[in-house]
Protein backbone atom coordinates (compact mmCIF):
# COMPACT_ATOMS: atom_id res chain seq x y z
CA UNK A 1 0.00 0.00 0.00
CA UNK A 2 1.00 3.09 -0.63
CA UNK A 3 1.06 6.02 1.76
CA UNK A 4 0.23 10.08 0.36
CA UNK A 5 3.32 12.35 0.46
CA UNK A 6 3.23 14.92 3.32
CA UNK A 7 2.58 18.50 1.69
CA UNK A 8 2.91 21.45 4.12
CA UNK A 9 -0.06 23.61 4.01
CA UNK A 10 1.81 26.28 3.28
CA UNK A 11 2.92 24.57 0.27
CA UNK A 12 -0.23 23.74 -0.68
CA UNK A 13 -1.88 27.56 -0.70
CA UNK A 14 1.75 28.55 -2.65
CA UNK A 15 0.75 26.14 -4.84
CA UNK A 16 -2.82 26.98 -5.81
CA UNK A 17 -2.31 30.85 -5.55
CA UNK A 18 -0.01 30.29 -8.23
CA UNK A 19 -2.07 28.34 -10.32
CA UNK A 20 -4.44 31.00 -10.04
CA UNK A 21 -2.47 33.97 -10.39
CA UNK A 22 -1.33 32.46 -13.60
CA UNK A 23 -4.55 31.89 -15.00
CA UNK A 24 -5.61 35.65 -14.15
CA UNK A 25 -2.35 36.22 -15.69
CA UNK A 26 -3.50 34.79 -19.59
CA UNK A 27 -6.12 37.00 -20.03
CA UNK A 28 -6.18 41.08 -20.58
CA UNK A 29 -7.29 43.25 -18.15
CA UNK A 30 -9.65 45.62 -16.79
CA UNK A 31 -9.95 49.20 -14.89
CA UNK A 32 -13.20 50.42 -13.32
CA UNK A 33 -12.95 54.08 -12.38
CA UNK A 34 -15.06 56.86 -10.35
CA UNK A 35 -15.77 59.49 -13.30
CA UNK A 36 -18.03 63.22 -12.48
CA UNK A 37 -21.55 61.23 -13.32
CA UNK A 38 -20.73 57.87 -12.03
CA UNK A 39 -19.01 54.56 -12.70
CA UNK A 40 -17.07 53.89 -15.85
CA UNK A 41 -15.57 50.14 -16.47
CA UNK A 42 -13.29 49.61 -19.51
CA UNK A 43 -12.08 45.84 -19.93
CA UNK A 44 -9.83 44.85 -23.23
CA UNK A 45 -12.02 42.20 -25.01
CA UNK A 46 -12.15 41.48 -28.44
CA UNK A 47 -15.54 39.37 -28.19
CA UNK A 48 -18.82 40.94 -28.64
CA UNK A 49 -21.10 38.70 -26.80
CA UNK A 50 -18.99 37.27 -24.33
CA UNK A 51 -18.84 40.20 -21.58
CA UNK A 52 -16.22 40.65 -19.25
CA UNK A 53 -18.81 43.64 -17.72
CA UNK A 54 -22.57 43.56 -16.88
CA UNK A 55 -25.63 44.53 -14.79
CA UNK A 56 -26.38 43.15 -11.77
CA UNK A 57 -29.12 45.15 -10.29
CA UNK A 58 -30.25 48.72 -10.80
CA UNK A 59 -27.03 50.88 -9.26
CA UNK A 60 -24.98 47.64 -8.95
CA UNK A 61 -22.35 46.14 -12.07
CA UNK A 62 -20.67 43.36 -12.55
CA UNK A 63 -17.34 42.56 -14.14
CA UNK A 64 -14.78 39.69 -13.84
CA UNK A 65 -10.86 38.57 -15.35
CA UNK A 66 -10.00 35.43 -15.79
CA UNK A 67 -11.53 32.24 -17.16
CA UNK A 68 -15.04 33.08 -18.82
CA UNK A 69 -17.25 29.71 -17.64
CA UNK A 70 -16.27 30.80 -13.69
CA UNK A 71 -16.86 34.48 -13.21
CA UNK A 72 -19.93 34.10 -15.60
CA UNK A 73 -21.23 31.72 -12.95
CA UNK A 74 -20.14 34.36 -10.34
CA UNK A 75 -22.52 37.01 -12.24
CA UNK A 76 -25.52 35.09 -12.71
CA UNK A 77 -25.67 33.88 -9.34
CA UNK A 78 -25.09 37.45 -8.36
CA UNK A 79 -28.01 38.15 -10.79
CA UNK A 80 -30.18 35.59 -8.92
CA UNK A 81 -29.42 36.95 -5.17
CA UNK A 82 -29.77 40.96 -5.42
CA UNK A 83 -33.50 39.74 -8.23
CA UNK A 84 -34.09 37.54 -5.37
CA UNK A 85 -33.94 40.11 -2.71
CA UNK A 86 -35.79 42.84 -4.10
CA UNK A 87 -38.43 40.97 -5.12
CA UNK A 88 -38.76 39.29 -0.98
CA UNK A 89 -38.02 42.78 0.32
CA UNK A 90 -37.55 46.44 -1.42
CA UNK A 91 -35.27 47.39 -4.82
CA UNK A 92 -33.74 49.79 -2.06
CA UNK A 93 -32.36 46.75 0.30
CA UNK A 94 -30.11 45.68 -1.96
CA UNK A 95 -27.01 46.33 -1.95
CA UNK A 96 -23.03 45.93 -3.20
CA UNK A 97 -21.86 45.28 0.01
CA UNK A 98 -23.30 42.22 1.32
CA UNK A 99 -22.93 40.79 -2.33
CA UNK A 100 -19.61 41.66 -2.45
CA UNK A 101 -18.96 39.76 0.86
CA UNK A 102 -21.05 36.68 -0.52
CA UNK A 103 -18.90 36.65 -3.46
CA UNK A 104 -15.55 36.79 -1.29
CA UNK A 105 -17.30 33.83 1.23
CA UNK A 106 -17.92 31.40 -1.48
CA UNK A 107 -14.02 32.34 -3.81
CA UNK A 108 -12.07 31.89 -0.22
CA UNK A 109 -14.43 29.03 0.78
CA UNK A 110 -13.79 27.38 -2.94
CA UNK A 111 -9.63 28.28 -2.53
CA UNK A 112 -9.18 26.42 0.56
CA UNK A 113 -11.87 23.10 0.49
CA UNK A 114 -11.43 22.58 -3.23
CA UNK A 115 -8.96 20.98 -5.68
CA UNK A 116 -9.06 23.51 -7.76
CA UNK A 117 -9.17 27.56 -6.77
CA UNK A 118 -11.09 29.54 -9.22
CA UNK A 119 -8.84 31.45 -11.40
CA UNK A 120 -11.19 34.55 -11.20
CA UNK A 121 -10.48 38.39 -9.88
CA UNK A 122 -14.01 40.52 -10.25
CA UNK A 123 -15.35 43.82 -9.67
CA UNK A 124 -18.88 44.94 -7.81
CA UNK A 125 -19.30 48.82 -8.16
CA UNK A 126 -22.00 50.43 -6.75
CA UNK A 127 -23.37 53.50 -7.73
CA UNK A 128 -23.71 56.28 -4.93
CA UNK A 129 -26.43 58.72 -4.57
CA UNK A 130 -28.08 60.32 -1.54
CA UNK A 131 -24.73 61.01 0.16
CA UNK A 132 -23.10 57.81 -0.47
CA UNK A 133 -20.17 57.68 -2.88
CA UNK A 134 -19.63 55.26 -5.49
CA UNK A 135 -17.77 51.97 -4.56
CA UNK A 136 -15.76 49.39 -5.99
CA UNK A 137 -15.12 46.17 -4.48
CA UNK A 138 -12.48 44.23 -5.69
CA UNK A 139 -12.21 40.25 -5.01
CA UNK A 140 -9.58 38.64 -5.30
CA UNK A 141 -9.37 34.57 -6.34
CA UNK A 142 -8.53 33.64 -2.72
CA UNK A 143 -11.33 35.74 -1.47
CA UNK A 144 -9.72 38.72 -0.26
CA UNK A 145 -11.73 41.76 -0.40
CA UNK A 146 -10.56 45.24 -0.72
CA UNK A 147 -12.98 48.65 -0.96
CA UNK A 148 -12.02 51.04 -3.42
CA UNK A 149 -13.58 54.77 -4.00
CA UNK A 150 -11.33 55.81 -6.81
CA UNK A 151 -10.56 53.27 -9.31
CA UNK A 152 -9.30 49.65 -9.18
CA UNK A 153 -7.61 47.35 -11.69
CA UNK A 154 -8.00 43.54 -12.26
CA UNK A 155 -6.07 41.34 -14.02
CA UNK A 156 -2.80 39.79 -14.95
CA UNK A 157 -0.86 43.24 -15.84
CA UNK A 158 -2.34 45.37 -13.03
CA UNK A 159 0.77 46.45 -11.24
CA UNK A 160 2.04 48.35 -13.70
CA UNK A 161 -1.69 49.54 -15.46
CA UNK A 162 -2.23 50.64 -11.85
CA UNK A 163 0.45 53.08 -11.87
CA UNK A 164 -0.30 54.35 -15.28
CA UNK A 165 -4.15 55.14 -14.22
CA UNK A 166 -3.03 56.80 -11.03
CA UNK A 167 -0.83 59.17 -12.84
CA UNK A 168 -3.25 60.71 -14.61
CA UNK A 169 -6.54 60.10 -12.02
CA UNK A 170 -8.21 63.27 -11.41
CA UNK A 171 -12.01 63.69 -9.73
CA UNK A 172 -13.33 65.98 -11.95
CA UNK A 173 -13.35 64.01 -15.26
CA UNK A 174 -16.57 63.57 -17.75
CA UNK A 175 -17.34 60.09 -19.13
CA UNK A 176 -15.34 60.63 -22.23
CA UNK A 177 -12.09 62.00 -20.94
CA UNK A 178 -12.29 59.29 -18.12
CA UNK A 179 -12.89 56.61 -21.09
CA UNK A 180 -9.73 58.34 -22.83
CA UNK A 181 -7.48 58.40 -19.94
CA UNK A 182 -8.48 54.97 -18.80
CA UNK A 183 -7.99 53.65 -22.48
CA UNK A 184 -4.81 55.48 -22.52
CA UNK A 185 -3.33 53.55 -19.04
CA UNK A 186 -5.20 50.36 -20.08
CA UNK A 187 -3.02 50.22 -23.53
CA UNK A 188 0.26 51.40 -22.12
CA UNK A 189 2.91 53.49 -24.48
CA UNK A 190 3.30 51.02 -26.95
CA UNK A 191 0.08 50.11 -28.32
CA UNK A 192 -3.34 51.65 -29.26
CA UNK A 193 -6.61 50.43 -28.21
CA UNK A 194 -9.73 50.71 -30.75
CA UNK A 195 -13.00 49.89 -29.97
CA UNK A 196 -13.04 46.93 -31.48
CA UNK A 197 -10.45 45.87 -28.46
CA UNK A 198 -12.57 47.02 -25.42
CA UNK A 199 -15.57 46.54 -23.80
CA UNK A 200 -16.60 49.67 -22.15
CA UNK A 201 -20.48 50.29 -19.41
CA UNK A 202 -20.92 52.93 -17.25
CA UNK A 203 -23.15 53.14 -14.15
CA UNK A 204 -24.59 56.48 -14.85
CA UNK A 205 -26.23 58.88 -12.69
CA UNK A 206 -28.42 60.43 -15.67
CA UNK A 207 -29.47 56.89 -16.59
CA UNK A 208 -32.86 56.46 -13.86
CA UNK A 209 -33.53 53.58 -11.96
CA UNK A 210 -31.19 51.14 -14.10
CA UNK A 211 -27.86 52.84 -14.47
CA UNK A 212 -26.24 50.41 -16.22
CA UNK A 213 -25.51 50.97 -20.32
CA UNK A 214 -23.15 49.54 -22.02
CA UNK A 215 -21.09 51.98 -24.57
CA UNK A 216 -21.91 51.56 -28.26
CA UNK A 217 -18.77 50.80 -31.01
CA UNK A 218 -19.83 53.86 -32.74
CA UNK A 219 -20.30 55.96 -29.48
CA UNK A 220 -16.66 54.73 -28.02
CA UNK A 221 -15.17 55.73 -31.35
CA UNK A 222 -16.39 58.95 -31.36
CA UNK A 223 -14.84 59.86 -28.08
CA UNK A 224 -11.66 58.27 -28.40
CA UNK A 225 -11.35 60.64 -31.98
CA UNK A 226 -12.69 63.12 -29.69
CA UNK A 227 -9.35 63.31 -27.46
CA UNK A 228 -8.15 66.73 -26.02
CA UNK A 229 -5.07 68.71 -26.74
CA UNK A 230 -3.77 68.10 -23.48
CA UNK A 231 -3.53 64.26 -23.51
CA UNK A 232 0.22 62.98 -22.79
CA UNK A 233 1.06 61.08 -25.76
CA UNK A 234 1.02 63.09 -28.75
CA UNK A 235 2.23 61.12 -31.07
CA UNK A 236 -0.45 57.75 -30.42
CA UNK A 237 -3.08 59.98 -30.55
CA UNK A 238 -2.61 60.69 -34.48
CA UNK A 239 -3.37 57.65 -35.39
CA UNK A 240 -6.45 57.62 -33.78
CA UNK A 241 -7.50 61.52 -34.69
CA UNK A 242 -7.69 60.47 -38.54
CA UNK A 243 -10.54 62.44 -39.28
CA UNK A 244 -12.36 63.78 -35.87
CA UNK A 245 -9.65 65.90 -34.51
CA UNK A 246 -10.77 69.61 -35.24
CA UNK A 247 -8.66 70.87 -32.37
CA UNK A 248 -5.45 72.69 -32.67
CA UNK A 249 -3.25 70.06 -34.43
CA UNK A 250 -5.25 70.85 -37.83
CA UNK A 251 -3.60 74.64 -37.53
CA UNK A 252 -0.24 73.05 -36.54
CA UNK A 253 0.06 70.65 -39.51
CA UNK A 254 -1.17 72.92 -42.31
CA UNK A 255 -0.98 71.73 -45.20
CA UNK A 256 -1.53 67.95 -44.35
CA UNK A 257 -4.73 67.97 -45.69
CA UNK A 258 -5.63 64.45 -46.91
CA UNK A 259 -6.12 62.89 -44.10
CA UNK A 260 -3.87 59.35 -43.22
CA UNK A 261 -5.56 56.21 -44.75
CA UNK A 262 -7.17 53.81 -42.16
CA UNK B 1 -29.18 34.97 2.06
CA UNK B 2 -26.42 32.16 0.23
CA UNK B 3 -25.24 33.04 -2.94
CA UNK B 4 -27.55 30.77 -5.35
CA UNK B 5 -25.58 28.26 -7.31
CA UNK B 6 -26.87 24.98 -8.64
CA UNK B 7 -25.66 22.46 -9.80
CA UNK B 8 -25.87 22.43 -14.18
CA UNK B 9 -28.70 20.03 -13.83
CA UNK B 10 -30.92 22.00 -11.48
CA UNK B 11 -30.32 25.04 -12.71
CA UNK B 12 -33.33 27.51 -13.01
CA UNK B 13 -31.99 29.07 -15.89
CA UNK B 14 -33.21 32.27 -16.78
CA UNK B 15 -36.57 31.61 -15.06
CA UNK B 16 -37.57 34.10 -11.92
CA UNK B 17 -40.45 31.95 -10.45
CA UNK B 18 -38.68 28.69 -11.11
CA UNK B 19 -35.47 30.24 -8.83
CA UNK B 20 -37.73 31.83 -6.31
CA UNK B 21 -39.24 28.00 -5.99
CA UNK B 22 -35.85 26.34 -5.16
CA UNK B 23 -35.08 29.08 -3.27
CA UNK B 24 -37.98 28.20 -0.47
CA UNK B 25 -40.04 31.54 -1.30
CA UNK B 26 -43.17 31.15 -2.40
CA UNK B 27 -43.56 32.72 -6.13
CA UNK B 28 -47.46 33.64 -6.06
CA UNK B 29 -49.79 33.29 -2.68
CA UNK B 30 -51.30 30.18 -2.51
CA UNK B 31 -54.51 28.78 -1.13
CA UNK B 32 -56.71 30.54 2.06
CA UNK B 33 -60.48 31.36 1.28
CA UNK B 34 -60.95 34.84 2.13
CA UNK B 35 -63.32 36.01 -1.15
CA UNK B 36 -65.89 38.40 0.05
CA UNK B 37 -63.72 41.45 1.09
CA UNK B 38 -60.93 41.59 -1.45
CA UNK B 39 -60.31 45.02 -3.18
CA UNK B 40 -61.33 44.05 -6.71
CA UNK B 41 -59.67 46.23 -10.01
CA UNK B 42 -61.55 47.65 -12.43
CA UNK B 43 -61.50 49.19 -16.07
CA UNK B 44 -58.60 49.00 -18.37
CA UNK B 45 -58.66 49.27 -21.16
CA UNK B 46 -55.54 49.18 -24.75
CA UNK B 47 -55.59 50.33 -28.37
CA UNK B 48 -53.13 50.94 -31.22
CA UNK B 49 -52.25 53.88 -32.93
CA UNK B 50 -49.78 54.85 -35.76
CA UNK B 51 -46.85 54.37 -33.32
CA UNK B 52 -47.30 52.33 -31.03
CA UNK B 53 -50.03 51.58 -28.05
CA UNK B 54 -51.90 53.58 -25.70
CA UNK B 55 -52.82 52.04 -22.29
CA UNK B 56 -54.87 53.25 -19.73
CA UNK B 57 -57.25 52.40 -16.65
CA UNK B 58 -59.15 53.74 -13.73
CA UNK B 59 -57.74 54.43 -10.35
CA UNK B 60 -60.58 52.77 -8.48
CA UNK B 61 -60.67 49.47 -6.00
CA UNK B 62 -64.00 48.73 -4.29
CA UNK B 63 -64.63 46.36 -1.37
CA UNK B 64 -67.88 44.96 -2.03
CA UNK B 65 -70.03 47.96 -2.29
CA UNK B 66 -67.76 50.57 -1.04
CA UNK B 67 -65.19 52.14 -2.20
CA UNK B 68 -61.75 51.22 -0.90
CA UNK B 69 -58.78 53.20 -2.35
CA UNK B 70 -59.34 56.12 -5.01
CA UNK B 71 -55.65 56.65 -6.12
CA UNK B 72 -55.00 52.73 -7.20
CA UNK B 73 -52.56 52.31 -9.90
CA UNK B 74 -53.57 49.62 -12.78
CA UNK B 75 -51.30 50.15 -15.37
CA UNK B 76 -47.70 49.26 -15.34
CA UNK B 77 -44.65 49.57 -17.26
CA UNK B 78 -43.64 45.86 -17.55
CA UNK B 79 -40.45 46.68 -19.34
CA UNK B 80 -39.03 49.34 -21.57
CA UNK B 81 -41.17 48.44 -24.24
CA UNK B 82 -44.34 46.84 -22.80
CA UNK B 83 -47.60 47.26 -20.51
CA UNK B 84 -49.06 45.54 -18.37
CA UNK B 85 -52.55 46.26 -16.84
CA UNK B 86 -54.60 44.77 -14.70
CA UNK B 87 -58.36 44.04 -13.17
CA UNK B 88 -59.30 41.63 -11.08
CA UNK B 89 -58.37 41.04 -7.30
CA UNK B 90 -56.18 43.84 -6.74
CA UNK B 91 -53.70 42.26 -3.87
CA UNK B 92 -53.14 39.01 -6.22
CA UNK B 93 -52.76 41.24 -9.45
CA UNK B 94 -50.54 43.86 -8.18
CA UNK B 95 -47.99 40.95 -6.87
CA UNK B 96 -48.21 39.51 -10.27
CA UNK B 97 -47.53 42.22 -12.08
CA UNK B 98 -44.34 42.49 -9.70
CA UNK B 99 -43.67 39.15 -10.77
CA UNK B 100 -43.71 39.59 -14.13
CA UNK B 101 -41.82 42.69 -13.94
CA UNK B 102 -39.22 41.16 -12.23
CA UNK B 103 -38.83 38.12 -14.78
CA UNK B 104 -39.17 39.90 -17.59
CA UNK B 105 -35.90 42.21 -16.23
CA UNK B 106 -34.13 38.94 -14.54
CA UNK B 107 -34.30 37.33 -17.88
CA UNK B 108 -32.56 40.11 -19.28
CA UNK B 109 -29.89 40.18 -16.96
CA UNK B 110 -28.84 36.32 -17.57
CA UNK B 111 -29.36 35.91 -20.84
CA UNK B 112 -28.35 38.99 -21.62
CA UNK B 113 -31.23 39.50 -24.18
CA UNK B 114 -34.58 40.76 -23.99
CA UNK B 115 -37.66 38.72 -24.75
CA UNK B 116 -39.44 39.08 -27.64
CA UNK B 117 -43.13 40.95 -27.27
CA UNK B 118 -44.47 37.31 -27.78
CA UNK B 119 -42.25 35.57 -25.57
CA UNK B 120 -43.00 38.24 -22.51
CA UNK B 121 -46.70 37.40 -23.56
CA UNK B 122 -46.55 33.45 -23.07
CA UNK B 123 -44.67 34.55 -19.45
CA UNK B 124 -47.92 36.06 -18.40
CA UNK B 125 -50.08 33.58 -19.20
CA UNK B 126 -48.08 30.88 -17.19
CA UNK B 127 -48.79 33.64 -14.62
CA UNK B 128 -52.36 33.48 -14.66
CA UNK B 129 -52.47 30.08 -15.20
CA UNK B 130 -50.94 29.11 -12.26
CA UNK B 131 -53.36 31.67 -10.46
CA UNK B 132 -56.17 29.19 -11.82
CA UNK B 133 -56.80 27.55 -8.39
CA UNK B 134 -57.03 31.00 -6.77
CA UNK B 135 -59.47 32.33 -9.65
CA UNK B 136 -62.11 29.36 -8.89
CA UNK B 137 -62.36 30.60 -5.51
CA UNK B 138 -63.60 33.77 -7.13
CA UNK B 139 -60.43 35.85 -7.02
CA UNK B 140 -59.68 36.12 -10.84
CA UNK B 141 -56.65 38.58 -12.04
CA UNK B 142 -56.82 39.22 -15.66
CA UNK B 143 -54.79 41.33 -17.05
CA UNK B 144 -53.90 43.00 -20.21
CA UNK B 145 -50.82 43.14 -22.01
CA UNK B 146 -49.41 45.66 -24.63
CA UNK B 147 -46.50 46.38 -25.97
CA UNK B 148 -44.22 47.61 -28.59
CA UNK B 149 -42.77 44.84 -31.04
CA UNK B 150 -39.34 46.44 -31.61
CA UNK B 151 -38.66 42.93 -34.57
CA UNK B 152 -42.30 44.01 -36.84
CA UNK B 153 -42.32 47.73 -35.78
CA UNK B 154 -45.70 47.46 -34.26
CA UNK B 155 -47.63 47.99 -31.47
CA UNK B 156 -49.42 44.24 -30.00
CA UNK B 157 -52.24 43.96 -27.82
CA UNK B 158 -53.15 40.65 -25.69
CA UNK B 159 -56.03 39.90 -23.73
CA UNK B 160 -56.06 36.93 -21.37
CA UNK B 161 -58.75 34.96 -19.93
CA UNK B 162 -58.84 33.42 -16.11
CA UNK B 163 -57.18 30.22 -17.44
CA UNK B 164 -54.08 31.54 -18.76
CA UNK B 165 -55.69 31.74 -22.35
CA UNK B 166 -54.09 34.73 -24.32
CA UNK B 167 -55.11 35.90 -27.22
CA UNK B 168 -53.91 38.73 -29.65
CA UNK B 169 -56.19 41.77 -30.69
CA UNK B 170 -55.97 43.37 -33.97
CA UNK B 171 -56.76 47.05 -32.76
CA UNK B 172 -58.14 47.47 -28.97
CA UNK B 173 -58.86 45.63 -26.19
CA UNK B 174 -60.66 46.43 -22.65
CA UNK B 175 -61.31 44.21 -19.56
CA UNK B 176 -62.64 44.79 -16.41
CA UNK B 177 -66.20 45.31 -14.69
CA UNK B 178 -66.60 48.19 -17.18
CA UNK B 179 -64.83 46.79 -20.35
CA UNK B 180 -67.54 46.15 -21.93
CA UNK B 181 -68.71 50.13 -21.99
CA UNK B 182 -65.16 50.79 -22.78
CA UNK B 183 -64.52 48.48 -25.52
CA UNK B 184 -67.75 49.96 -26.84
CA UNK B 185 -66.61 53.27 -27.06
CA UNK B 186 -63.33 52.41 -28.57
CA UNK B 187 -65.33 51.19 -31.52
CA UNK B 188 -67.20 53.60 -32.19
CA UNK B 189 -63.89 55.85 -32.40
CA UNK B 190 -61.25 53.57 -33.76
CA UNK B 191 -59.96 54.07 -37.24
CA UNK B 192 -56.84 52.76 -38.39
CA UNK B 193 -53.90 55.25 -38.11
CA UNK B 194 -54.72 57.25 -35.26
CA UNK B 195 -52.17 59.70 -33.94
CA UNK B 196 -50.96 59.51 -30.47
CA UNK B 197 -53.82 62.62 -29.34
CA UNK B 198 -56.61 61.13 -30.97
CA UNK B 199 -56.14 57.78 -29.44
CA UNK B 200 -55.22 58.96 -25.62
CA UNK B 201 -58.28 61.01 -26.66
CA UNK B 202 -60.27 57.95 -27.46
CA UNK B 203 -59.12 56.14 -24.17
CA UNK B 204 -60.05 59.04 -22.17
CA UNK B 205 -63.13 59.17 -23.48
CA UNK B 206 -63.73 55.02 -23.34
CA UNK B 207 -63.07 55.34 -19.17
CA UNK B 208 -65.44 58.37 -18.88
CA UNK B 209 -67.88 55.96 -20.96
CA UNK B 210 -66.97 52.70 -18.34
CA UNK B 211 -67.05 55.03 -15.86
CA UNK B 212 -70.61 56.62 -16.50
CA UNK B 213 -72.52 53.20 -16.51
CA UNK B 214 -70.64 50.79 -13.81
CA UNK B 215 -70.34 51.70 -10.23
CA UNK B 216 -66.96 49.56 -9.70
CA UNK B 217 -64.92 52.09 -12.63
CA UNK B 218 -63.70 55.28 -11.33
CA UNK B 219 -63.90 58.71 -12.93
CA UNK B 220 -61.85 61.56 -13.30
CA UNK B 221 -61.94 62.80 -9.34
CA UNK B 222 -61.90 66.87 -10.16
CA UNK B 223 -62.23 67.67 -6.21
CA UNK B 224 -59.20 65.34 -5.17
CA UNK B 225 -57.49 65.89 -8.49
CA UNK B 226 -57.14 61.87 -9.54
CA UNK B 227 -57.28 61.30 -13.14
CA UNK B 228 -57.09 57.79 -14.12
CA UNK B 229 -53.50 56.44 -15.58
CA UNK B 230 -53.03 56.90 -19.52
CA UNK B 231 -49.35 55.53 -20.81
CA UNK B 232 -48.42 55.43 -24.15
CA UNK B 233 -45.26 52.59 -25.86
CA UNK B 234 -43.86 53.24 -28.73
CA UNK B 235 -40.16 53.21 -30.33
CA UNK B 236 -39.49 55.21 -27.81
CA UNK B 237 -40.43 53.22 -25.37
CA UNK B 238 -42.78 53.05 -22.45
CA UNK B 239 -44.04 56.96 -21.40
CA UNK B 240 -46.83 57.47 -19.26
CA UNK B 241 -49.18 60.46 -20.50
CA UNK B 242 -48.37 63.79 -17.95
CA UNK B 243 -51.14 64.34 -15.27
CA UNK B 244 -51.96 67.12 -16.32
CA UNK B 245 -52.66 66.78 -20.52
CA UNK B 246 -54.70 63.90 -18.62
CA UNK B 247 -56.71 66.30 -16.78
CA UNK B 248 -57.15 68.75 -19.91
CA UNK B 249 -58.41 65.73 -21.60
CA UNK B 250 -61.40 64.84 -19.52
CA UNK B 251 -62.21 68.63 -18.89
CA UNK B 252 -62.39 68.84 -22.86
CA UNK B 253 -64.51 66.18 -22.59
CA UNK B 254 -67.16 66.92 -20.27
CA UNK B 255 -66.82 70.50 -21.67
CA UNK B 256 -67.97 68.67 -24.58
CA UNK B 257 -71.00 66.82 -23.28
CA UNK B 258 -72.02 70.23 -21.20
CA UNK B 259 -72.55 71.99 -24.04
CA UNK B 260 -74.09 69.55 -26.04
CA UNK B 261 -76.89 68.80 -23.60
CA UNK B 262 -77.33 72.37 -23.47
CA UNK B 263 -77.45 72.92 -27.24
CA UNK B 264 -80.29 70.44 -27.46
CA UNK B 265 -82.15 71.50 -24.15
CA UNK B 266 -81.53 68.04 -22.80
CA UNK B 267 -83.01 67.31 -19.31
CA UNK B 268 -82.60 63.50 -19.51
CA UNK B 269 -80.80 61.36 -17.00
CA UNK B 270 -79.27 59.84 -19.18
CA UNK B 271 -79.02 58.16 -22.84
CA UNK B 272 -76.65 60.42 -23.93
CA UNK B 273 -74.50 59.64 -27.47
CA UNK B 274 -70.99 60.48 -26.75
Amino acid sequence: MTMPFYVAPEQVMKDRAEYAQKGIARGRSLVATVYTGGVLIVAENPSRSLHKISEIYDRIAFAGVGKYNEYDQLRVAGVRHADTKGYSFSRDDVDARSLANLYAQFLGNVFTHEMKPLEVEILVAELGGNGKPDRLYHIAYEGTITDEDRFTVLGGDAETITERVAAGWRADRDRADAVRATVRALAGPERTLGPGDLEVAALSRENGRRAFRRVTDTELAEILQGGHPDAPTRTRGRTARTSGGEDDQAAAEGGDAAPPPG
Amino acid sequence: MALPLFPPTEDPGPDFSSLLRRSGLPAMPQGSDVAASVRHGTTVVALRFADGIVMAGDRRATEGHSIAHRAMEKVFPADRYSAVAIAGAAGFAVEMVRLFQTQLEHYEKVEGLTLSLEGKANQLAQMVRQHLPMAMQGLAVVPLFAGFDTVRGTGRIFTYDVTGGHYEEADYQATGSGGRDARTTVKLGYREGLSRAEAVELAIQALYEAADEDSGTGGPDVVRGIYPTVSVVTSDGYNEVPEQEVAEGFMALIERKRAEREATGGTSSGGETP
